[in-house]
């Protein structure tokens, strides 16, 4: 077996932004000084005149991408997701949701893969802050292949879009060419017929490989890739929770308000099933590797695999 | 326009914000009736927009970044002629596009939804910059609060805009000096106001908000202003025209019952008359 690319989700940012750049002349480009973090720093190298780095100041650079937007540009924004949508929620909310300007906001260094920085950087809520406000498209790619397809998509979705990229190199898991990214749609990456994994971003390749485990161990676990958390793949996931009856959601991210709250509100009425929501279970973060964290965390292959065992023992 | 028309006009723009906070029992009437001059300026005589083309790319743009005082703009845009003006009236009602603080989305020339104080003046920049970005020659105003001078925001903002030198950018500060706990000298003070947008890199003017000779050669000189956005300290009074409002901080959100609005639209037709005799 060839060894596995590893590449990071916010790679595939900076190449897409670097891409789209010649098609789309009125794209612009805003980093609040994260420019090499974030991967915006290879626009501002392609493209010096349509970038513009607003200084450690968030709330204004949201502001700032709504009055482009305003006067015609599709303008992405971009800091760490801490900050992107922690510091800025409230421009978030207002300038750029409630006007349902051509804003996408592009937050890098997401969830615990941050690693070393430590909990101030670890954002494990941005999914639930960007969720609630109306109309707020929000992605989350699986891999590098898909970030640069979800960037794409942001482009010709006329609104406001929230895409989540990771700091760490992860596996690349996308790179077949049956590949294809459809906004607000799931993928079903692996059937099954005992139980149905849904999972979001890096934590789709922890998902594959806890189904490797439970293979071995004769349960068929259904793989599905939600890469659009909203508006969600209702259909998809309604299907599948009725097909195997059970069902573990997976993120790099609190239980609270992201993947596993929008599929429970979705079954809930539709389709009324058990549902284990694996993630950061209402905790901070903290220091130490991307690897060590996610082991920590039990959100790497072994402990999806395990987690999963212990909700279909009853444990 | 002459001085004189201004002065009518701005008189008209005054009794719309009276009848139209009556009818909708809730607003903001101080801080609209300090700004109205203001508004009457923007609108009748200093920008270039067409109500019948509200979002011609080329127009002159305004964000009322202290956007509770609504009911001035809406005011100014019906006399202009982006809608009818019998519905002034309509505002905050339920159904109405005339919404407590503006909506881009549903009413004709408003150019950026505001009302979360501080969030105005950075969409103003943005609009600036792109302005400069195209190449072309519209200009950006952006009404703030003094109050709203205590957002962090607005110097977030003040800060990239006198970087980026955006000479197209023209603030105008509403200084009444009230906000809604008092002074805010004694609340938190933004003072000195001039200092602080020199620091900015802001080319300033203070004025007379209520004197058209003022506001004029304010707008002029802005105009000749090259490398740098223009702040211009408007010196006003909460309330002005409302003998009863005048200076007064509990006029800030609150609507005239039946009896007061009557005692104030009389007010406003008296000089309304006398300056219609000059």
């Amino acid at each position: 077996m060839s060894e596995i690319k590893r590449i990071a989700t916010r790679e595939g940012y900076g190449k897409a932004l670097v891409e789209c750049g010649a098609k789309y002349p009125n794209l612009v480009v805003l980093d609040a000084d994260l420019a090499a973090s974030t991967k915006t720093g290879m626009f501002q190298k392609a493209y010096p005149d349509r970038f513009f780095d607003c200084g450690i100041a968030e709330a204004n650079m949201m502001g700032v991408a709504a009055g482009l937007a305003a006067s015609g540009k599709v303008v992405f924004a971009s800091s760490f997701a801490m900050f992107a949508t922690g510091r800025a929620y409230e421009q978030i909310r207002n300038s750029v949701g409630y006007t349902k300007l051509n804003v996408k906001i592009g937050a890098s260094h997401a969830g615990i893969t941050v690693g070393e920085d430590g909990a101030s950087h670890q954002c494990n809520e941005d999914i639930a802050l960007m969720r609630s406000i109306p109309g707020m498209v929000v992605i989350n790619p699986a891999d590098y292949i898909e970030a640069i397809e979800a960037v794409k998509a942001a482009i010709e979705h006329q609104g406001p879009v929230y895409l989540r990229f990771g700091r760490a190199n992860v596996p690349v898991i996308n790179d077949r060419p049956d590949y294809c990214f459809e906004l607000g749609k799931g993928r079903v990456l692996q059937e099954g017929s005992d139980i149905t994994i849904i999972a979001t971003g890096l934590m789709v390749n922890s998902s594959l490989e806890a189904a490797e485990k439970l293979a071995r161990d004769n349960i068929s676990a259904e793989i599905i890739n939600i890469h659009t958390i909203k508006p969600l793949d209702e259909e998809l996931v309604v299907a599948s929770a009725r097909k195997t009856g059970k069902v573990v959601t997976v993120e790099e991210h609190s239980v609270i308000g992201g993947l596993g709250s929008a599929v429970c509100e979705a079954l809930s009425s539709k389709a009324p099933t058990p549902v284990y929501r694996i993630g950061m279970q209402d905790i901070y973060g903290e220091s130490g590797s991307a690897d060590a964290l996610l082991a920590k965390y039990r959100l790497d292959g072994e402990g999806v695999y395990k987690q999963v065992k212990e909700f279909l023992e009853g444990k | 326009m002459t001085n004189l028309e201004l002065q009518i006009m701005a008189n008209k723009v005054r009794i719309n914000i009276i009848k139209s906070v009556h009818s909708a029992k809730a607003g903001h009437p101080g801080g609209s009736l300090s700004a109205a001059d203001i508004f009457t300026f923007l609108y009748f005589e200093e920008m270039k927009v067409d109500p019948t083309d509200p979002k011609n790319p080329d127009r002159d743009r305004f964000v009322l970044s202290k956007g509770h005082t609504a009911p001035g703009l809406y005011a100014a845009l019906a006399l202009k002629g982006f809608f009818p003006e019998e519905d002034l009236l309509t505002l905050r009602k339920l159904g109405s596009y005339l919404q407590g603080h503006p909506d881009m989305k549903h009413t004709p020339g408003v150019d950026m939804s505001t009302g979360s104080l501080g969030q105005g003046i950075s969409a103003a920049v943005g609009m600036a910059l792109a302005g400069k970005l195209d190449r072309k020659d519209y200009r950006v105003y952006s009404l703030l609060g003094d109050g709203e001078l205590q957002e962090g925001q607005v110097w977030e903002a003040a800060m990239f805009a006198g970087f980026k030198k955006l000479d197209n950018l023209v603030l105008i500060v509403d200084n009444n000096n009230l906000q809604i706990d008092g002074r805010i000298d004694q609340v938190c003070s933004p003072y000195p106001l001039e200092d602080k947008f020199c620091a900015f890199n802001f080319h300033v003017i203070t004025i007379d908000a209520h004197d058209f000779d003022s506001i004029r050669a304010a707008f002029k000189e802005a105009r000749e202003i090259k490398e740098k956005p223009v702040a211009i300290i408007a010196k006003s009074i909460k309330g002005k025209g409302v003998s009863f409002m005048e200076n007064s901080a509990a006029w800030h959100g609150v609507a005239p019952n039946d009896e007061q609005c009557e005692a104030a639209l009389q007010e406003l037709e008296r000089i309304g008359e006398a300056l219609c005799q000059k």
